[in-house]
């Protein structure tokens, strides 16, 4: 116990005359928490929008304006001919061409009947489907209004129509900010649990010091626990800088469940990942290295662990390696408890699964620190 | 031609076959190395060593680079297991008792290994602590070696700013802070002016004076003047060991740079 204080002061004095380190540790979440909601965000907006009107009757018109009402759509511009409009596709100028036949507004009136046309530009999938899926609502919602338009007399519509109510639970507004901002903080933890610690034991070995360590009669457990306890102390400020600051004040999120619960996770989940970081100094011998070796792992954490994209749409083993992965336990218990308030029953699980990551990666790292070679 | 000469004591001891188990104890001998061999694979980095260090001696361990000074060395210090052979340091096993080894000396390495970003009084506090001694014990201690050193302006001094001269001189000072039985030191004055390396060895005769056996690693032939006895290793072999005196009378020499290129010259290994 002894030994550990000496050590700890040690740690902590390095750390703090560590000005960069410093200034790092504040400044990260804050700029991150700000940035990445508003960028990650799947809500695709600002679609451009080239029109082939060569009808340019008063129904075009109207479909027209309804279209840039919506938000959406950027109207980048209206031409009669097909093949400008695909010219502006192939300039990368125009997403999506929407084409009115001639005689759109004579046709549907007297036919009933009539057909658009729309090409959309598929290089980025995610946004040619929404903006297919989002022209195609308007355009109906636009067709509705036409019929009710030409029935006004009638009590009974001629077609019924359903209309539907929804009431979304857990995230009212649909703010997308609330899904991610949960999922950023576990993404710093995460970060700070990792680089910070791995770098900080690989830079011992690269000075040569981690020899003089290695000299004494220090206990393993001692040196990792000194190595492990001031990036704790980090995780947490972050995360409650985060939390309590960023989260609250610029998005104004308050946690619907439990505060103590979410501490107490966290701390189970700073462990393991602090175990992750120490297992990745045993096995470099360089900061590059392990810079490296870091890179690779918190990147499959990130991206297979649900925080851009939803794991029950994974392909089954890449939901395995999921299942595997800390990072996706956490940001699924985030947004559970932040957002829905799930209690301890409803996490029960969650609980048992990063306890064991936190034993398996501390018992591996400290197994595989050699004193003597 | 390996002339190891092993003190009488040890003759009688090998000849008697088994000696009564206190006798043994209160051997004088802190290090006692008997064909100790590390093998890196193929090579076979350090071949049969046998030697055997007093309590009190400052011993010289001489060679080339490459000569297999650092790996035996290791070995002695519990940082290397040995690949066959026996050593007991402080009576303690290498092989099984490395952390008691630890517990019992003070190691100062090739690279330089104190913290740079902590100041003077802080790493004297660290290495003090982490060997087990008390915060009061010491604040005394750290207080008079200060004095000692003359570095009592720079307690807050951060390491990494002071000169090289001096940063050698602390770590020594800092690698028997806790009073070992024996202190390792890894080639500790290269790189440091004539003037200093005076000093260090001042440093070194005083902790001899202590009691402290000093087993040290130098390229200085001066500097091997200034031990007991010396060893000279030439690929991974003891190829020699006496007092200066003996040595250069052994091989016709002048002076230890002498005796140093007559044995140096046969290596096989080059230095690098």
């Amino acid at each position: 116990m002894k030994t550990l204080s000496f050590l700890l002061q040690k740690e902590f004095k390095q750390i703090f005359r560590n000005p960069t380190l410093l200034r790092l540790i504040i400044a990260v979440p804050i700029i991150q928490l700000m940035i990445l909601p508003l960028a990650a965000d799947y809500e695709i907006k600002n679609i451009n929008l080239a029109v082939v009107d060569v009808d340019k009757s008063r129904y075009s018109e109207e479909l027209i304006q309804k279209i840039t009402a919506s938000g959406y759509f950027v109207n980048i511009g209206t031409t009669t001919s097909f093949d400008e409009a695909f010219s502006w596709i192939e300039e990368d100028k125009a997403d999506l061409i929407l084409e009115i036949p001639e005689n759109f507004e004579r046709n549907l009136i007297r036919e009933n009947k009539e057909r658009l046309f729309m090409a959309i530009n598929a290089i980025n999938g995610v946004k040619a489907n929404m903006g297919g899926a989002y022209l195609g609502q308007i355009i109906q919602s636009y067709n509705a209004e036409v019929r009710m338009e030409w029935i006004p007399d009638t009590k009974v519509p001629p077609m019924p129509t359903i209309s539907i109510s929804s009431l979304n639970w857990f995230n009212p507004s649909l703010n997308y900010d609330f899904f991610m901002v949960p999922g950023i903080l576990v993404f710093l933890v995460t970060m700070v649990g990792t680089y910070m610690t791995a770098l900080n034991i690989v830079k011992e070995k690269e000075v040569g010091t981690i020899e003089q360590i290695n000299v004494t009669p220090i206990k393993k457990l001692h040196f990792t626990l000194a190595k492990l306890i001031p990036f704790l102390v980090i995780g947490i400020f972050v995360f409650t800088l985060g939390l309590f600051i960023v989260a609250r004040l610029v998005y104004g999120i308050v946690p619907a469940g439990n505060i103590g619960m979410i501490y107490a996770y966290l701390f189970l989940y700073l462990i393991s990942v602090l175990g992750v970081g120490l297992l990745l100094s045993n096995y470099s011998q360089t900061q590059q290295q392990a810079m490296s070796l870091a890179f690779f792992f918190v990147m499959i954490f990130l991206l297979m662990g649900g925080l851009f994209t939803s794991i029950d749409a994974m392909p089954l083993w890449a939901k395995w390696i999921a299942y595997l992965n800390p990072v996706s336990y956490f940001i699924d218990f985030m947004r559970l408890v932040v957002m829905k308030g799930s209690t301890f029953a409803d996490v029960k699980h969650h609980f048992m699964v990063i306890c064991g990551f936190a034993v398996f990666f501390n018992t591996w790292a400290v197994i595989s620190y050699k004193k003597t070679s | 031609m390996a002339i190891v000469r092993i003190a009488p004591a040890v003759n009688g001891y090998f000849a008697a076959g088994i000696l009564p188990a206190k006798e043994v104890a209160m051997s004088n001998y802190v290090i006692e190395a008997e064909n100790l061999t590390k093998r890196f694979g193929d090579f076979t980095a350090v071949n049969e060593i046998s030697f055997h260090v007093e309590k009190g001696e400052i011993f010289g361990f001489l060679g080339a680079n490459g000569a297999g000074k650092t790996t035996a060395m290791r070995m002695l210090c519990g940082l290397s297991i040995p690949s066959s052979g026996k050593a007991t340091i402080a009576g303690f096993d290498v092989y099984k008792q490395t952390e008691s080894i630890k517990q019992n000396i003070g190691y100062m390495s090739q690279k330089f290994s104190l913290y740079e970003d902590l100041t003077v009084l802080e790493n004297i506090t660290f290495f003090g602590g982490i060997y087990g001694l008390s915060r009061k014990e010491i604040a005394v201690k750290a207080d008079q070696l200060l004095h000692e050193l003359g570095l009592f302006d720079h307690e807050n001094t951060l390491v990494g700013s002071l000169p090289l001269g001096w940063k050698q001189k602390l770590a020594f000072s800092v690698a028997i802070f806790h009073e070992p039985s024996i202190v390792f030191l890894d080639e500790p004055t290269g790189g440091v002016d004539p003037v200093t390396r005076r000093q260090f060895w001042d440093l070194i005769y005083k902790a001899s004076d202590a009691g402290i056996t000093v087993f040290v690693t130098t390229h200085y032939m001066d500097e091997a003047e200034y031990c007991n006895r010396i060893s000279m290793m030439v690929d991974g072999e003891i190829k020699a060991l006496d007092t200066p005196e003996n040595l250069k009378k052994q091989f016709n020499a002048r002076s230890m740079d002498d005796v140093f290129f007559e044995l140096a010259r046969g290596a096989k290994r080059s230095g690098d």
